[in-house]
């Protein structure tokens, strides 16, 4: 037991010692800790994807849409934008206190909201329907700019405050920012040791997704967990024991886009810039990569598939600007300008997720590094024959001779 | 007045030709749904692949200095037909057949993966920009009672017509169409009295294949060009439709199609008036979702649909 709470602990100590270590390495450095710090917010993101898909079963496809809106709140209520457009009186300036509890909150709503109408529906309607919804808060934020400005439309939203904490004040007059007394974008020292804001940023985020992992294992394991999972495996079994179907799938929901919504909220404040175009179908479909590569409902698979697709894709673009000279100078039987189509650092990103998708689904349904548990449920069906079993009143007439004679034994010594 | 209803006429001009196109992939949609409970999320970029071959052929041809004509454009939707049903052929063994057991996320993922792969493998090759379709055929434009429609939009509203029904004897009066009705309606059964299960259901998938082929050749011609990203939104909006008809229901896929083209159109063109200019045409995209939610909410088996929601 203290073992294992000692590999945690040396774990968690790799990960806060990581960002110092890119940082220090010369052909990585800074951009590459930013890249960390987003690859955070993406294993915040699957974690909650994971307990609407991994724990309940739900495919919901317009999880970025939560996102979305923690970010926007976020952007919102902490950048000049509303005062800008004249619905504000000064530049708002929420407290961080408020801010994310209410992006909790607000995305909780809204997936109660998004997921009462689908409730009835399958897995699959349900993913058709909930892409949809994620496709309609995308589409309205790129078009809210008129008649009242309020996302900005497609330029999006800047000049965002970064993570900090201040004296109070709610709003301030244009041009008179309060003092920060504590906030994510000043440089600090660690034992003489420079740490940058990106690293402050990913410490802060670490923090954040440790506190998550907690709350998805501890949720795991809950009587809420095991109801999720017991209406994920049979739905009529599972209300036959009494649980309430209805609410149970709605917390799942809410759960989930609580997750969505505080990682929106910290996007914001990260990358200072919010536009709609961070919030395609492509982003959910990234998502729902990594919860499907790492194991759908295994906490640890999870966590990995993130950490996969959201690093590896930087990994591809540095290789493929590397290779790409090379290739367009060697290679003539192909067209330049499919080469260059080909060797486009976000088509093959994406290739490669569909790719994984397909992979995984064909070959290893259960993820790279699934809980066992759901391993054993996922290939417990091997053992049996491939041809289904007779239905019950036909069975007398295909048993085997000999087993019809033993019956009849039997019957006979009753 | 007399102008208003000529806007409207052209609106629902507009909405017909759209609908049809959106009734030829909606069946796809919807035939191998009602045969294996799948959407088969990759088929909007079957309709994609078909239109980019199409183009592709055209413009290869006009190369070899064939004449522009309707003949040559009927070798060039041929050809795409075949790559689209080889596709939809090579999808069915290799992924959907080893999954028909397995829970119903797993082929359903696997779905959109291969709907992520086409997508970016058509960006690949035919590159991210719009493909323009090659006039082959002259436009002729159509006045009638003031509003325009050209000889192109109605061979698309014709052509899907007679494709619709020598699908409905395909389906209701041949052999095959038969053994797709018993396969649809329990496999196992189907299989005991001799029907070749696979056969039948690949060959589901090869027709509505090439019905979406034809309807991404329409979709492109109508608006002149074609990109890789069309496949998603239209297959989305194709299946919002197969669910309003009735999904697994033929002559549901077909009503569907065209009640949403013309949803879409007149709300397209009237959400400024409607909502005094709060919302524009820019949200036309939104009303396929909104008519596909509000028909799972009030009508789960579509307007056509028999079968029990969760049946299939």
């Amino acid at each position: 037991m203290k073992n294992i709470y000692a590999q945690y602990a040396l774990l968690v100590l790799a990960f806060i010692a990581l960002p110092f270590v890119v940082d220090a390495i010369p052909f990585l450095g800074p951009t590459w800790v930013r890249i960390l710090g987003f690859a955070m917010l993406y294993v915040l993101l699957a974690l909650g994807l994971n307990i609407v898909i991994g724990y309940a079963g739900l495919l919901d496809m317009g999880y970025i849409g939560f996102y979305a809106i923690g970010a926007y709140l976020y952007a919102l209520l902490s950048s000049p934008h509303l005062n800008m457009t004249g619905l504000a009186e000064g530049v708002l300036n929420w407290p961080l206190w408020i801010i994310i509890p209410l992006a909790a909150v607000i995305a909780a709503i809204c997936g109660v909201l998004i997921g009462a109408p689908v409730l009835k529906l399958r897995g699959d309607y349900l993913a058709i329907v909930t892409l949809g919804f994620g496709e309609i808060i995308r589409i309205f934020m790129n078009n809210l700019d008129q008649p009242v400005n309020i996302t900005n439309g497609p330029q999006g939203i800047s000049g965002i405050a970064p993570l900090h904490i201040d004296a109070g004040a709610w709003s301030y007059a244009s041009g008179h920012a309060p003092d920060a007394i504590l906030s994510l974008q000043t440089k600090w020292s660690l034992f003489g040791l420079q740490v940058s804001p990106v690293i402050s940023y990913y410490l802060f985020f670490l923090a954040v997704v440790i506190l998550a992992i907690i709350l998805s294992k501890r949720l795991e394991v809950s009587r809420i967990g095991r109801a999720w999972m017991a209406l994920r495996e049979d739905e009529v079994a599972a209300e036959a024991m009494g649980l309430n179907k209805r609410n149970l799938k709605l917390l799942a929901f809410a759960m989930g886009a609580t997750f969505g919504g505080v990682s929106g909220a910290l996007f914001s404040a990260y990358q200072g810039f919010v536009s709609p175009e961070s919030f395609t179908l492509m982003e959910s479909i990234m998502v729902l990569a990594m919860v499907v590569l790492g194991g759908m409902g295994s906490i640890r698979g999870v966590v990995l598939g993130a950490l996969i697709l959201s690093i590896m894709p930087e990994v591809f673009r540095d290789l493929v600007n590397w290779v790409q000279p090379f290739v367009m100078d060697n290679v003539t039987f192909i067209s330049r300008e499919v080469l260059r189509n080909i060797l486009d650092a976000s088509t093959l990103r994406m290739l490669v997720f569909g790719l994984a998708l397909i992979l995984v689904m064909r070959f290893r349904p259960e993820g790279l590094w699934p809980s066992s548990r759901r391993r054993a449920e996922l290939h417990e069906d091997e053992s049996e024959p491939l041809v289904p079993a007779p239905a019950l009143d036909s069975t007398v007439e295909h048993v085997e001779p000999a087993t019809a004679e033993f019956r009849l034994k039997e019957v006979n010594k009753v | 007045m007399d102008a208003n209803l000529s806007i409207l006429l052209q609106q629902i001009l507009n909405g017909l030709v759209l609908g049809s196109i959106y009734a030829l992939v909606a069946l796809g949609y919807t035939m191998v749904y009602g045969i294996i409970g799948l959407i088969n999320f990759a088929h909007g970029e079957i309709v994609m692949v078909g239109a980019m071959v199409t183009i592709s052929v055209l413009t290869m041809l006009a190369g070899f200095g064939f004449a522009p004509g309707v003949l040559t454009l009927l070798f060039a939707i041929m050809i795409a037909a075949v790559v689209c049903m080889l596709m939809a052929q090579g999808m069915e063994k290799f992924a959907y057949r080893p999954l028909r057991k397995a829970p119903r996320l797993t082929p359903l993922i696997l779905a959109i993966g291969i709907s992520i792969f086409l997508q970016n493998l058509a960006m690949m090759i035919w590159g991210r920009g719009y493909k323009t379709f090659p006039e082959v055929v002259e436009t002729r434009p159509v006045e009638v009672f003031g509003a325009t429609i050209t000889n192109i939009q109605m061979s698309i509203m014709i052509i899907s017509v007679v494709i619709m029904f020598a699908l409905w004897v395909l389906v209701d009066k041949t052999r095959l169409g038969k053994a797709m009705r018993a396969t649809a309606q329990n496999q196992e059964v189907a299989g005991l009295m001799g029907i070749n299960i696979n056969r039948v259901i690949s060959a589901t998938f090869v027709i509505g294949a090439s019905l979406g082929a034809v309807a991404g050749v329409m979709r492109a011609v109508n608006y002149g060009q074609a990109d890789a990203y069309m496949g998603l939104l239209l297959g989305l909006k194709a299946f919002s439709a197969a669910v309003l008809g009735g999904i697994g229901n033929l002559f549901g896929a077909m009503a569907g199609g065209i009640l949403l083209g013309l949803i879409e159109s007149l709300a397209a063109g009237y959400t400024g008036q409607l909502t005094g200019g709060f919302l524009g045409a820019n949200y036309q995209d939104i009303f396929a979702f909104l008519v596909l939610i509000m028909v799972l909410l009030f009508r789960p088996n579509g307007l056509m649909g028999e079968r029990q929601a969760d049946r299939a």
